[in-house]
């Protein structure tokens, strides 16, 4: 075939040039099925962590079934697992994690976008992504030498003796101030998640139309009344997403927590007492795990986690999508 | 009638003024925590830092010793994790820029990766261990270097995908116009024309994975001593770290501070290094 095209004088004949398209067309297709394969991946990848998850917890989800939520026993000993105290830290972190995270992240995504001057903002805006830069093992190391000795000894004996005598809101606070706890645990995750939430509530504000906030200027409206009349309301949509999203990290992050909870498994309502997350359970017991139905209840536990923090995110990225669809209705 | 309204005024302006305290308080808050993180880390990571740190092995409880094999470990699990992770990283994120458009798999594989992105990633170790450390019977590099692949893939799809989008149409058609085959385009031209941003997108990732704990817990384990075999057992810095701080000797702990100084720091010289190349035009 060679023979019909010289290639040396860059005379090729139409045969030539032909065979030349035919193959430059099949690393086409070939490279569109490479790409397609690996982008397969993505779902592949979530799928098969569903499956894997399910049949290593097989053995739990068969012996204790819906109890397994009910229950607060976790004996390894006696081989009875149940979910309820790790389930219930992890609810109370995030609980405390967002109830704190989400004004200061307000309050900084408004910063950024309204009040610093021009020059500060990428500078400042930089600074609080690092802290979302920060590995968790770092926050953790802190918040256990640093932060928990500090609430010890400052914080917890004045919530005690302010709060500690309310009626059934008191119970929050008894308890010994020993620095690690729930609360701690709580509040490191609210450090960690602001930087996520922030980050989405700005780029939320960025996208507000200047006419709408320079019509309620041009009415007269304060800063704040534009903030929280128009910027709030326009984009609570984009608020909710980026809370979801800071909601997910704190439900899954584990090392900080596994830190300063105290890994304990007793059920108990203070917020100084030690307890312990989905997470950190995970991190402290499993490579220490003996026996198949102790290794499937820890199983089970990560794919409770997981169930849980996918329809977290799933709902937070339809929101954040949403947003998007709108975003280009205005343009 | 005058003065109600002057006293409206005068309540708007003060309302004004506390709100926007509030959050000029707020922004101090955030940059206070940063300030005082950084600043414990130093404090107790710069006087544990020594030559020791870097040409020691770890040492045996109590006793006195250096980070090599745990720094070497890291680097080999990072390393070879973002080896394996960025090229199917780019080549999903060019099939979801190239190929994928608004149709239905495309959507649905976009949507799947942003979940991915913010599973917790000690499911992801959770996973690796039952789908590889279980079948082989034992904790090995490799299962840690999988691991960390699983969380710096998607990562690189997100940016890839983004930046490639931003690269304007005429480009394309410019060189489809001079008879250049799609896969030609996109390997010539439209990456070369992000590059940069992928390259942000793969320095992020591998930020990420740097500090990453929880998945080499299940999965890569530890090692006290030397070992360059990744079917074995690795020392890596994040899993040594955690071990040291939780001790009760002294000295571990100060070699957990000096770690703790070496994985901030380079990870923060990263995302900072990986934001001043995106800047560049």
């Amino acid at each position: 075939m060679r023979s019909y095209g010289v290639r040396g004088s860059k005379i090729f004949t139409e045969r030539f040039l032909a065979q030349r398209i035919q193959k430059l067309r099949w690393i086409d297709v070939l490279f569109k099925s490479v790409t397609l394969f690996f982008a397969l991946l993505v779902p592949g990848t979530l799928i098969a962590i569903v499956y894997a998850l399910y049949i290593g917890a097989l053995p739990a989800i068969q012996k204790f079934g819906w109890n397994f939520l009910r229950s607060s026993s976790w004996d390894p000993v006696a081989s009875q697992f149940g979910a309820l105290v790790p389930i219930y830290g992890t609810i109370v972190t995030s609980a405390i994690a967002l109830a704190v995270a989400v004004p200061i992240s307000f309050g900084i995504a408004l910063f950024l976008t309204e009040i610093s001057p021009l020059f500060l903002r990428t500078p400042l805006g930089t600074a609080i992504e690092l802290l979302a830069g920060i590995p968790s093992i770092i926050y953790g190391m802190w918040g256990l030498f640093v932060f928990a000795p500090f609430l010890a000894k400052n914080f917890q004996p004045w919530m005690h003796a302010q709060l500690g005598e309310l009626p059934l809101l008191g119970n929050l606070f008894q308890g010994p101030p020993m620095g690690i706890g729930m609360l701690t645990a709580g509040l490191i995750l609210a450090i960690m998640i602001i930087p996520f939430i922030s980050s989405v509530m700005r780029d939320t504000f960025l996208i507000i139309p200047v006419m709408l906030k320079e019509s309620a200027y041009g009415l007269g409206a304060t800063q704040w009344e534009v903030i929280w009349r128009v910027v709030l309301p326009f984009s609570k949509q984009g608020v909710a997403g980026g809370i979801m999203l800071g909601l997910a990290r704190a439900l899954g992050e584990t090392m900080a927590v596994t830190f300063v909870i105290g890994n304990a498994h007793d059920l108990s309502v203070s917020l100084f007492s030690p307890g312990s997350t989905i997470s950190s359970t995970l991190a402290n017991e499993f490579t220490e795990a003996v026996g198949d139905l102790y290794t499937a209840s820890l199983i089970e536990l990560g794919l409770i986690l997981f169930l849980i923090t996918f329809i977290i995110l799933a709902l937070a990225k339809l929101l954040l999508l949403r947003l998007k669809k709108r975003e280009g209705a205005f343009q | 009638m005058r003065t109600s309204s002057q006293k409206m005024f005068q309540k708007r302006k003060i309302k004004n003024w506390i709100g926007l305290g509030v959050s000029c308080g707020a922004m101090a808050v955030g940059l206070f925590f940063l300030g005082a993180i950084l600043w414990t880390l130093m404090a107790n990571g710069i006087p544990a830092l020594s030559t020791a740190v870097f040409t020691q092995m770890t040492p045996p409880p109590g006793g006195q010793g250096g980070l090599l094999n745990a720094l070497f470990g890291s680097f080999a699990v990072v390393g070879f994790a973002t080896l394996l992770g960025t090229p199917i990283g780019i080549s999903a994120g060019v099939f979801l820029a190239e190929y994928g458009g608004q149709s239905h798999l495309a959507s649905i594989i976009r949507f799947i990766n942003g979940i991915l992105l913010s599973v917790p990633t000690v499911i992801i170790g959770f996973f690796v261990y039952t789908v590889i450390v279980v079948p082989s019977r034992h904790f090995s590099g490799w299962a840690g270097i999988i691991a960390l692949s699983l969380i710096i893939a998607p990562v690189v799809v997100n940016t890839t995908e983004n930046m490639l989008q931003l690269v304007p149409n005429s480009l394309r058609e410019a060189a489809a116009a001079l008879g250049a085959p799609k896969w030609k385009i996109s390997t010539s031209v439209t990456i070369e024309a992000a590059r940069s941003g992928i390259l942000t997108g793969v320095l992020l990732g591998i930020a990420r994975i740097s500090g990453e704990t929880a998945p080499l817990l299940f999965t890569a384990l530890n090692n006290q001593f030397w070992s360059s075999d990744l079917s074995r057992p690795m020392a890596n810095l994040p899993v040594v770290i955690f071990q040291f701080a939780m001790s009760p000797y002294a000295d571990w702990q100060s070699l957990a501070w000096a770690g703790a100084l070496i994985i901030t720091g380079s990870v923060l010289l990263l995302n900072i290094v990986a934001r001043l190349l995106m800047r560049r035009p």
